[in-house]
């Protein structure tokens, strides 16, 4: 008698469930890390230049920003300090409020508000970085940086 | 789903309290962001606007509250390393309670350089 009974492979692989959700947690974990690093540069030299060099935050005015903004260097640092800031600051927001928040309601609401705060800062802050006129025809001399009457 | 007991603590000590204050001093630093990119926008504004604005940011009551936020700030960069450092170096959840101490300690030196120079632009004679 020869009939082929079938009988599953036994050494057929496990295949885990395929999950729907994709990888979006792992990234945004190392994308915490990643960006964090790269902000305590850029928050801590911030920090330094506008509040410990000269007369620190006595000293910040029109004509003080008009100062660092009118350098590429400085506009660069800030959209980058604001992009990665936003994104980090927003998601860990996120992830507390998806802790905390119990009803599928009150998460929606909340994380709705969270990305609509995101959105109009960060569309904002671009927009003025890139817009930003340091000398602004009309505006009293004195208010103004020192490259303006140069 | 069950809710869990409220007033429960985790586990309590440095792991725990790290993680709290990890999460105030984010959430804060979160919402002045917001509140600081609101008011720097105002140099798109006029002159005028900003220095007004920025005026009320450089009276005593604000100089104190901008060092609790420097101090919140370098609390969080200090502990989101320890954090990286317990995530990717190899000996480091053995050694994450040392490391939140050694966070205190570069917390303490960096407000001790901060400080003094912070408090003298705020309370000093211009």
């Amino acid at each position: 008698m020869t009939t082929q009974t079938d009988i599953p492979t036994p050494r057929s692989p496990y295949v885990r469930r395929k999950t729907t959700r994709g990888n979006f947690e792992l990234y945004s974990w190392v994308f915490m890390r990643a960006s964090g690093v790269v902000l305590v540069v850029l928050v801590f030299g911030h920090l330094f230049v506008n509040l410990m060099v000269g007369d620190g935050v006595k000293a910040i005015d029109f004509a003080f920003v008009g100062g660092k903004w009118s350098s590429p260097f400085w506009q660069i640092w800030d959209l980058l300090m604001l992009w990665l800031a936003m994104i980090h600051g927003t998601n860990g927001v996120r992830t507390i409020i998806n802790d905390y928040a119990q009803r599928d309601l009150t998460r929606g609401v909340l994380k709705s508000l969270l990305y609509l705060a995101f959105t109009i800062t960060v569309v904002l802050g671009t927009l003025v970085i890139f817009t930003f006129e340091p000398c602004p025809p009309g505006a009293p001399a004195e208010l103004l940086a020192s490259i303006c009457t140069a | 789903m069950p809710t869990a007991p409220a007033g429960t603590l985790y586990r309590g000590r440095e792991g725990m309290w790290s993680w709290v204050a990890h999460r105030v001093t984010g959430v804060s630093i979160f919402f002045f962001l917001l509140v600081h990119v609101l008011d720097t926008s105002l140099v798109r504004v006029s002159p005028e606007a900003y220095n007004a604005v920025i005026g009320t940011y450089q009276t005593p009551i604000m100089g104190l509250g901008e060092a609790g936020l420097v101090a919140a700030i370098v609390f969080h960069a200090f502990n989101g390393l320890r954090i990286a450092l317990v995530d990717f170096w190899s000996k480091g959840p053995r050694y994450q309670r040392v490391m939140l101490w050694v966070v205190l300690g570069l917390l303490v030196v960096t407000m001790a350089g901060f400080l003094p120079r912070h408090l003298m632009n705020v309370f000093g004679a211009s």
